[in-house]
Formats: structure tokens, sequence, C-alpha cells
């Protein structure tokens, strides 16, 4: 008798040069919902694929039932028995339901005799599990709910025992994600085994039985969820981290250079990420935004800088309105003094095929200086690079040189160096420190703390919760789109926890 | 009578012109289907054309002339499935080489092999294909309009005539009726669903170019062994972007696509009719305004009278497993 439905033993993966996994070990119990929580970018999703075969592991073994089990490709993991609900829905929008369901799984050549099984198999199911859907329905024209239903009965109709759900509730309303839940108990108590991939706490909480939390690609801790905290998994997701002490005077805050009124923003996907958040940022001080990455703070960062519309809402520079609702253009916020460095540097802030001098001015070529009539200044151009680089110790000291080519922590100094050189009047900065070496690190917040005292009104996201501490005169907790609270920095990090995930009465909830 | 006999006519060679775009279009639709554009269909074409001509003339075969026909189209199918499949290359540069590569070399290697400025001999009787009658063509020929329509339009065409427009619901069937037809619009459409569903994507994206490639050999062969007796240099004149328009025009629909290569042949076929002819009221066209027709037609009808012409999902898209 075992009771063990899925033991990875030593998963190692790395993609170039990002360790996605490392060392792995993980063992889920049968017929019990086994939650994987962790941050965005902790792993979690490689290390699914990979037991759906989907990727291969660098090293490392898979024992399904107790059996290794070697899975090479989704083939072989269906099966094992694996059935795996993607984030992203694997289905053919504008096939029927049945044919979704049956594509892989047909029976033989000739579609006819399939269907008429496939029919039935699918009744038996939906009666069985209370998964009711239309079989002759267009994907494309049912609701997100009833989509990933499809693909739980994919799953279902391929025979899977193991069941994967890959952040499910993504796309879900709160009544959907209720109903998913109540078909997940279902599921537990038809004795199948269901592996539920998350960052929200809340779900972990209500759902699962057990829990292993991952963090930048190891699997740090596995608790029993009746025996664990909120906070404990907060703690255990976001990791204690070196405090990084930084000298930092208090602040003297002047008049009010950054405004949010009421701001709504959604994604590509239709889901309001940012829900009414108002707040201001004033001349000299550090506002931080904290939160679990994915909780908004991205869409808010790009409806400020003008990189996505948003839908509701108000945004004032130094005053005056910026046009977020409809094309606010961020040359034009850069002209007034808005200046932003973007989370993702690689995509956003940089273009790293290009010259190291070339991306000193990117986004400001225009500027006369840099200008020769029609043409671009190269010299003044690359002096202006080679100022930069001696004032923020960019290494190599070398504008000529690709991008590309240098550090994380030295691609951030190219941006910063570019954003704060044009002595703006508000900051706006995304994850300064993502990705860089801890003695850019320090470089880059005492230069945070230098335009503060220098006057200018810094917006700070960061998913550091240790940053942010450091760094913010105020800390506003973002989740689930909402800003759920305000602190002084100094607040304890196991309130904060408690508020990044969603506690609200932290006062109450404290005792 | 005298206008009825005329309709006869030029019914009987659309007939006769649309068989290689129905061919040709059925073959872009299989591989548009499954996710990779063929703009090189028109080069498969023109190759198989020569491939078929020189092999019938040197072995003095049809039938060897079709199976060399059908080898070279799918060797260069197989070319461009290396270049968009596996090398997950840009199908449209892809496509644009093969079609210059089949422009030139045919004309070289028929030279080189000939020696009669880029054409292949005559083929005589046996080394071409032949016309069939179907029965009592002859005996109903008399008969009013019916017996007109059934010997004069339906009969005396080739075996291939008979093979293409048999073709159609054949493909409707294979698309919408078997396992491998699920797949093919399925991978064309999301890839991911289909890796997901543990079935390999690149092997069906390779099937489906092959199907492609043997249908475009077809085509060929028809140009060069049964609608003429030889392959001339650049015979296959512009069919092969007839055929994906007719492909788009007709929404990548099997039914759809016969109907709208008959009426491209149909418009062939006028413009042949009407050279050196004048019409009732505007008197006589330019030839060239005939022979622009079609490709008019495809703006025009493309640029909205048919309603918005939808793609395959993942067309032209290399498929790459994301992280």
């Amino acid at each position: 008798m075992n009771d063990i439905a899925i033991e990875l033993k030593g998963i190692d993966k790395k993609f170039g040069l990002v360790h996605a996994n490392k060392n792995i070990n993980l063992s889920v119990r049968k017929g019990t919902i086994h939650g994987i929580i962790g941050e965005n970018g902790a792993g979690k999703s490689t290390l699914m694929s990979i037991l759906y075969g989907f990727y291969q592991a660098d090293t490392g073994d898979i024992f399904v039932d107790g059996r290794k089990t070697v899975i090479r490709d989704p083939n072989a993991a269906i099966a094992a028995g694996i059935g795996m609900v993607h984030q992203h829905f694997m289905l053919v929008e504008n096939f029927t339901v049945l044919e979704n369901i049956m594509l892989g799984a047909e029976e033989s050549q000739i579609l006819n005799a399939g269907i008429t099984k496939a029919r039935q198999e699918l009744k038996r199911l939906e009666e069985e599990y209370e998964l009711e859907v239309d079989p002759d329905a267009i994907i494309e024209e049912l609701p997100v709910g009833l989509q990933q239903r499809v693909e739980i009965l994919k799953a279902l109709y391929r025979g899977a025992e193991i069941l994967i759900l890959d952040e499910p509730t993504g796309v879900l309303t709160p009544a959907e994600a209720d109903h998913l839940f109540r078909i997940l108990e279902q599921l537990k108590d038809q004795g199948k085994t269901i592996l539920l991939i998350t960052h929200k706490l809340r779900e972990i909480m209500a759902v699962t039985d057990e829990v292993s939390v991952m963090r930048r690609g190891e699997m740090v801790a596995t608790r029993t969820t009746a025996e664990t905290s909120v906070e404990e998994l907060a703690e255990l997701m976001v990791g204690r981290r070196v405090l990084l002490h930084v000298e930092k005077g208090p602040a003297s805050p002047g008049d009010v250079l950054l405004s949010v009124e009421n701001l709504t923003v959604r994604d590509s996907r239709g889901v309001d990420m940012v829900r009414n958040v108002s707040f201001n940022v004033r001349a000299g001080e550090i506002v931080g935004i904290a939160g679990v990455a994915g909780n908004g703070q991205s869409e808010l960062l790009q409806a400020i800088s003008g990189i996505r519309r948003a839908v509701t809402g108000k945004v004032l520079l130094q005053g005056e309105p910026i046009h977020v609702t409809g094309k606010a253009d961020p040359s034009d916020l850069r002209h007034r003094g808005l200046a932003h460095v973007p989370e993702d540097r690689q995509h956003m802030g940089l273009v790293l095929k290009f010259d190291e001098s070339e991306n000193s001015i990117l986004g400001y070529h225009d500027d006369p200086k840099y200008l020769k009539g029609m043409f671009l200044d190269i010299d003044a151009i690359r002096n202006d690079a080679a100022d930069k680089i001696e004032k923020y110790d960019i290494r190599p000291p070398n504008p000529r040189l690709k991008t590309a080519n240098f550090s994380g922590g030295n691609q951030q100094k190219i941006v910063l160096a570019r954003e704060m050189e044009r002595d703006p009047a508000v900051l706006v900065i995304g994850q300064p420190t993502r990705g860089v070496d801890v003695g850019a690190i320090e470089f880059i917040h005492k230069r945070i703390i230098e335009m503060r005292d220098a006057g200018k009104a810094v917006l700070l996201v960061s998913v550091e919760l240790d940053e942010i501490r450091s760094l913010a005169d105020r800390v506003l907790v973002m989740f689930d789109g909402r800003i759920v609270g305000e602190r002084a920095p100094d607040t304890s990090e196991g309130e904060l926890g408690l508020l990044m995930a969603g506690v609200e009465d932290t006062k109450e909830a404290a005792q | 009578m005298e206008y009825f006999d005329t309709l006869i006519v030029i019914l009987q060679s659309t007939v006769r012109v649309s068989v290689p775009l129905i061919l040709a279009a059925l073959a872009g639709l299989y591989s548009e289907r499954a996710g990779i554009f063929d703009i090189g269909l028109e080069g498969k074409m023109l190759a198989a054309a020569f491939a078929g001509g020189a092999a019938a003339s040197v072995y003095g075969s049809a039938l060897v002339g079709l199976g060399a026909a059908v080898f070279v189209s799918v060797c260069l199918a197989l070319v461009h499935g290396f270049a968009s499949i596996t090398q997950r290359g840009n199908q449209i540069v892809s496509g644009v080489a093969i079609n210059f590569i089949a422009l030139g070399a045919t004309v070289i290697l028929g030279q080189a092999w000939f020696r009669q400025g880029g054409r292949t001999p005559q083929l005589g009787e046996g080394e071409r294909f032949t016309t069939v009658e179907l029965p009592f063509a002859a005996e109903l020929a008399d008969v009013p309009i019916l017996g007109s329509i059934y010997s004069n339009l339906l009969s005396g065409h080739f075996l291939l005539t008979y093979f293409a427009f048999a073709l159609v619901p054949f493909t409707w069937w294979v698309l919408y009726r078997t396992r491998f037809g699920l797949r093919l619009r399925a991978v064309g459409e999301n890839p991911g669903a289909v890796d997901t569903a543990g079935i390999s994507v690149i092997w069906l994206r390779y099937r489906a170019v092959i199907c492609c490639g043997i249908l475009c050999g077809i085509a060929g062969a028809y140009l060069s062994m049964a609608m003429t007796a030889g392959f001339v240099k650049g015979m296959t004149a512009g069919k092969g972007f007839i055929a994906l328009a007719a492909l788009i025009f007709a929404k990548w629909k099997p039914v759809n696509v016969m109907f709208a290569c008959l009426l491209f042949g149909f418009l062939d076929a006028m413009s042949i009719r009407m050279q050196g002819n004048a019409l009732p009221i505007v008197g006589e066209v330019p030839v060239q305004f005939m022979q622009a027709l079609p490709y008019i037609l495809t703006v025009i009808l493309l640029a909205g009278f048919i309603g918005k012409a939808i793609p395959p999902r993942a067309g032209g898209v290399p498929y790459v497993k994301e992280r």
C-alpha cells in the first residue's frame, strides 16, 4: 500500500543562465489537495511543466505511485494518469467543447464512432462531478469559468488521477473561484489527487491539505495547512533577506507632485488589476508600494507612466492632469518631469542590442543637445554617456559597448542615470534592484535617497519588503488591485506580511 | 440556341482551367489549415509541371510523369516544411524562395536537357493524359439542352478533372470527420492545445505539408500533361497566386474553395473567349482588362464584400513551447 501519488527527487532545471528549479524534492499524498505557493518567477510553473512532460529536468527523478517514471512528453504524463489545467487554457477557441475534449483522445481514425462514446463519457463525468457544460457550445462563446471546466473535463476524460492546476483562479471572479474550489473538494472526495499552484495565500488556506513553499527556484518548506498560518507562509514565500542598512535622514515633504485618484486599470485579459486606487506623493518623500508580485503593482506603474490605458480615474502630475484613460504619451510625460524606471529593464528600459551611449539617451533623443540639425550628434551623445558612466560608476566604462554585455546591475545603472540625470520632478521606479548584485544595490539605494533629498517625489514599487522598509517614508500595501493599508516603514514585517496576504484587520489578527 | 452553345463552350473551358486552381487551392488548404502559410504553391506547381513533362517524355509514360511531378513537388514542400517547421523560419520568405528556385531551375534544366528554349519535348500519345468519354455521350449529344450538358459539359474531361472535383467533398470529409482533420484544424488554431494533448505538432505539420506537396504535384502534372502536351517556361502564369486568393476568398473551406476556383476559372475562360469579340454595350474590351479581372475581383471582394476572412489563428507562426 503506497499512499504517495507523486514524488519528485532532486529535480533541477536551468534555462540558460536562469536556474529555474534547484534540487527540488516534493512528495504529494494520494487523495489530497496539495498547494504549491510562491511568488511569480519562483519556479512553480516550471516544476509543473516538468511533471507534465512539457520540459525535461536536467537531473532528478519522478515517481508516480511509487514507480520511477520517465515523462518525456505530455503523452507520457497522460499515460501516467497526470492531467493539467494550464494557466492559459490550452483550448482551440473555435472548436466545440466536444471537439476539444476529444482532441488527442479520439479512439479511432474516423470520428463518428468516437463522438458517440465521448458524449456518453462526458455525460457520465458531468453527473459524477457536477461539471455541467454543453458539449456543442463553441469555446470562445463560453465564459472563462466554463472554459476552465472544459480543461478539467479534458483531463478527467483522459483518465487523470492526478490533476495539476496552474494559477487556476487568476482569470476567475471570486464566485467562480469558490465554485472551482467546491469542484476540487468533490474531486478529492472521489479519490483524485490535486496539485494547486498559486501565489494567493487565501486560496491555499481555504482548500489545501498540505502546502509547499517555493522561493527563487528552491522548495523551502512543506507544511500541513491546518498547522500553519498565513503569516508563516507569507514569510516563507518572501523570505527573510539580509537587511541592508541605508543611511537616511528624516523626510521633509513638500507639495503634492503626483496625485492618483480612483484609478482602475484592466489587463489585456479584461481583468481589473488595479481597483479604485488613490494616493499622493509629495516632493521630498519616497512612497513605497509593497505587495506580493501580481497584485496590480505593474499595471499601476504602467498606467501612471502612460504605457497602459486606465479604465477610470485621474492622475495629476504637478497639478496638471495626465490623460491616463486616453492616449497618454510617455514622451510628453517625460518632458513634463515624470521619469520612469520600468520594472522590466531588459524589455522596457533598454534596447539590449544598442550601444550603451544610445541607451543612455533613449526617450530623450529629441533633445537639441544631442542633435546636429536633423542628425544625431554622436560625439555629444558619447561625451554625455561618458559623464554618466563616471558619475554612476558603470562598468566597464565604455559608451560604445553593446548594452547586452553589461551585467544586470550595470544595466540598471544605465537606466537610472538616464532618468535621474534629467532632473525630473517625479521619479517612478519599479523593482530597482531586481537581479542586481549587492554592491550595486547599495549604490542604487543611495541615489534614490539623494533624489528624495533633492526635493523630488519618488514612487517606489518593489516586491522586496526589506527594500520598501528601508527606503520608503510611507508604505502602501497593495493586494488584489487595491491599496489595503498605509503603514509607517518601521511597522513589523509580520504585520506588513499579513496586509500583503490580504488580511486587512491586522491589529486584531496580530493579537 | 447559339447563345446556349456558347455558354456550354465557356463552361466547358471554365471546368478545364479551374482544375489546377482547385488542386492548388486544396493543397494550400491542407497546409494553411495546419498553420503553415504557403505562398510557394506557384513554384511547386511549376516545378511539378516541368518534372512531369520531362519524365513523361523521357520514359514515354504519363504515369511516370505524374509520379515525378508529385515527387518533385513533395520534395519542395518538405524544404518549405524544414524551413518553417523545424527551423522556425519565416514562411513567406521560404515560399518566395521556392517560387524563384522553381522559376529559374525549370528553365535552366529544361535548356540543359532538351535544348528547346526551356520547353520539354512535345508529348505524344500515351505520354500524356487523354480525355474520357462518359457512357452514351455520343448517343445523347443530340438531345436538346440536357444532352448537350451531359456530353459537352460533363463528359470528355481528363480523369484528373473528375479527381479534382471528387477531392472537394473528400477534403471536407477528411477535415471534419476524421481524426487527422480534427488535429490538423487544431494545430492551425492553437498548437499549444495539440502539444499538451500529447500529439506531436511537428509531425502533424509535416504531414499537412506533404499533403500540400502531393496536390500541387498533381496540379502541375495536369498543366503540362493534360491541359497541354509539354512544359513551357513559366506556364503556371500566376495560377498558384490565384489559387491562394481563392483560398482566402473561400475562408479556408473546401466547398467554398471549389466555387471560388470555378468563379476565377470562369473569368479566365471569359477572357479567352472575349478576345477580339465586342461586348453588346461597351464594345471591345481590352484583353488585359479581362485577364486582370480575377485579381481586381479578389481585391474588391477581400476588401469587405465577403466579410472578414479570418485565417487560422496560428498561421504563419512557428511553434515554440512557451516558458
